[in-house]
């Protein structure tokens, strides 16, 4: 709706300028510079701000209520008792130690594949081309297509991995359960990690590297000594994006174990009480601790970033 | 160094052959078995071979029986193009304005949408599913496009924001110097130019749509705007005795075969599209 608007406005800006404004053209530059700016990025900033802004309100409205669809008519405000109630509860704890278990094992997992990956990428001698190609297919594959190959593997009987080891129902159980749920999350993310890294090995001077070489370090030295310092900001660029996507995770537990034997994560536990239980004001509390959390981890890398922070460097004009 | 390139180079070759070798099968495993348990027939999909002993097209006759899929696959094409054009679009306004002009506010839009792009999704779900319900957007078309359009804005205006500053900024001056407005550089001379960068955008961001799971499935009730991947999670099998394990890797090497022609086509812009955003040169 007011997408239509804006976006209309924002060519019709163009045109306008020439004719009458002529004149004041060279003093005016400035501000319609702004204006323009301003159009431009309407459409994108009002979306985004309708769309995240309301709604993030309305969830902390809807946390302080008690509000179960299943009884409409026992709405009613309770302040912070649904925060008591969900951070006394079990659940919510387990949730948020699998979540968190996941999230470190499965980044500093992929941190070293990645690393290995993007260094084959950069380096090879041969196939350069098919080794990229190939990788982009994790990457690009839709989650739970992935997941769905990874619980037919492991499904007794069915699967080929299942047959290997002896057709025993790994995903029954908490631990081997959550080892699956690591390893599909690893396949389908390493390829990520890996292109962020291979960005960050684009930048490291190769003349840098043979002078090491000459001057006698090894092979491992040039690597922590040269390759790792120059490319700290890749490596916490990467670090942030997969750390806060990882703590979202979601499609591959729903898929291998819904969440069932303890394996729930955070954001599984939300949809449980929010879709399946019916239960606004629960779900709500949980999104907004959630939140809380993903800005605390963001927050912490930020301060270790700097300015190497992206967005931080102002892009305009050279 | 002489030594590195010298001669071992044909032993050096077959050390790289190998690594690569490693690397596509450890990328094509789960791709290939999904693939082969689509081809297999009823009566040997569960006897755990990777290679199918019977080859059977009956699973894909399956699922395109059924509107379950076909309906499914019909949304999921649908509202990932419209939520990617839609986002493409707004994108290219704001990342043209971020990377060449100079207004007041434009660090606080980079900041929000960098907001969004680590904001967990799960806590918009709360709130959107009780709004959509009151706005009747749940379970419709706009009610799925209107979330993808916002968490993949941030991933269109760092792409694009990032394509642009590489784009010859003489040109426009000069475009201007000839006396064309700030509009009429913008879509005369860095479009065309910008051109590459949109497309690359675009298929990221397509990817991301056709991708999602969490949205699709907390805001949608039925097949009128259901996604293949949630349908897919409620595929069932025709009969309660039949495994619907064929039905799904059917129509999860339908869903697949989009993003494995955007890998083959595209790789190049692929990888510059990703890489771009994450460090500046």
């Amino acid at each position: 709706m007011s997408h239509a608007v804006t976006e209309d406005a924002a060519p019709s800006a163009a045109p306008e300028p020439v004719a009458p404004k002529k004149k004041a053209a060279l003093s005016e530059g400035k501000k319609a510079e702004r204006r323009l700016g301003w159009l431009l990025c309407a459409p994108a900033a009002i979306t985004m701000i309708a769309v995240t802004g309301w709604p993030i309100l309305y969830s902390l409205l809807l946390s302080m209520q008690r509000f179960d669809l299943k009884f409409p008519n026992r709405t009613e405000w309770i302040w912070f008792d649904n925060y008591v109630t969900v951070l006394s509860s079990p659940y919510w704890w387990n949730a948020v130690w699998v979540t968190v278990l996941l999230t470190v094992v499965t980044v500093a997992v992929e941190l070293v594949l990645g690393m290995s990956l993007a260094l084959i990428m950069h380096r090879a001698l041969v196939g350069r081309g098919i080794v990229r190609t190939t990788t982009l297919i994790p990457y690009g594959i839709v989650t739970v297509v992935a997941a769905f190959s990874w619980r037919f593997a492991w499904t007794p009987d069915t699967g080929y991995l299942a047959k290997a080891l002896g057709n025993d129902p790994v995903l029954t159980e908490k631990i081997p359960a959550l080892l699956v749920v690591g390893l599909a999350e690893i396949w389908k993310t390493t390829p990520f990690m890996a292109l962020l890294l291979m960005a960050g090995l684009a930048l490291v001077p190769d003349d840098l590297l043979k002078a090491a070489a000459m001057d006698g370090a090894s092979g491992w030295q040039r690597f922590i000594r040269i390759t790792v310092p120059i490319m700290k900001p890749a490596i916490l660029v990467a670090l942030l994006f997969r750390t806060l996507d990882a703590f979202r995770i979601f499609d591959n537990l729903f898929v291998l174990t819904a969440g069932s034997q303890g394996t729930s994560s955070v954001s599984m536990l939300t949809y449980n009480n929010l879709i399946k239980g019916l239960n606004l004001g629960i779900g709500s509390t949980m999104s907004v601790l959630i939140f809380i959390m993903v800005a605390i981890i963001a927050f912490v890398f930020i301060k270790l970033f700097g300015t190497a922070a992206p967005g931080s460097d102002d892009g305009g004009k050279r | 160094m002489a030594g590195i390139g010298g001669a071992d180079t044909t032993g050096k070759k077959w050390g790289w052959g190998v690594l690569n070798a490693v690397v596509v099968i450890y990328a094509l495993f789960p791709v290939l078995w999904i693939l082969s348990l689509s081809f297999k027939s009823s009566k040997t999909l569960a006897d755990g071979n990777f290679i199918p002993r019977e080859w059977s097209l009956e699973n894909y006759q399956n699922i395109f029986s059924t509107s379950e899929f076909t309906r499914a696959l019909i949304n999921s094409i649908g509202i990932a193009i419209i939520a990617t054009a839609i986002a493409v679009v707004f994108g290219t306004m704001a990342a043209y304005a971020i990377a060449r002009l100079d207004f007041p506010g434009k660090n606080l839009l980079v900041g929000v949408s960098l907001l969004i792009a680590m904001f967990p999704q799960v806590s918009l779900v709360s709130p959107l599913f009780e709004i959509e319900r009151s706005m009747g957007l749940f379970d419709t078309w706009p009610g799925l496009i209107l979330p993808y359009i916002t968490f993949a804005l941030p991933l269109a205006i760092y792409t694009l924001s990032a394509f642009f500053r590489e784009i010859p900024w003489e040109l426009e001056k000069a475009a201007k110097m000839d006396g064309a407005t700030p509009g009429q550089a913008f879509r005369r001379v860095i479009a065309p130019l910008a051109a590459p960068g949109v497309f690359t955008t675009a298929i990221l961001v397509f990817i991301f749509c056709w991708n999602d799971f969490l949205f699709a499935i907390s805001l949608t009730s039925t097949e009128s705007s259901r996604t293949v991947p949630v349908a897919l999670s409620f595929f069932t099998g025709s009969s309660q005795f039949e495994d619907p394990a064929g039905s799904i890797a059917a129509a999860a090497v339908v869903i697949t075969i989009p993003i494995i022609l955007f890998v083959l086509f595209f790789q190049r812009r692929i990888v510059a599209g990703l890489t771009s955003g994450a460090v500046k040169g």
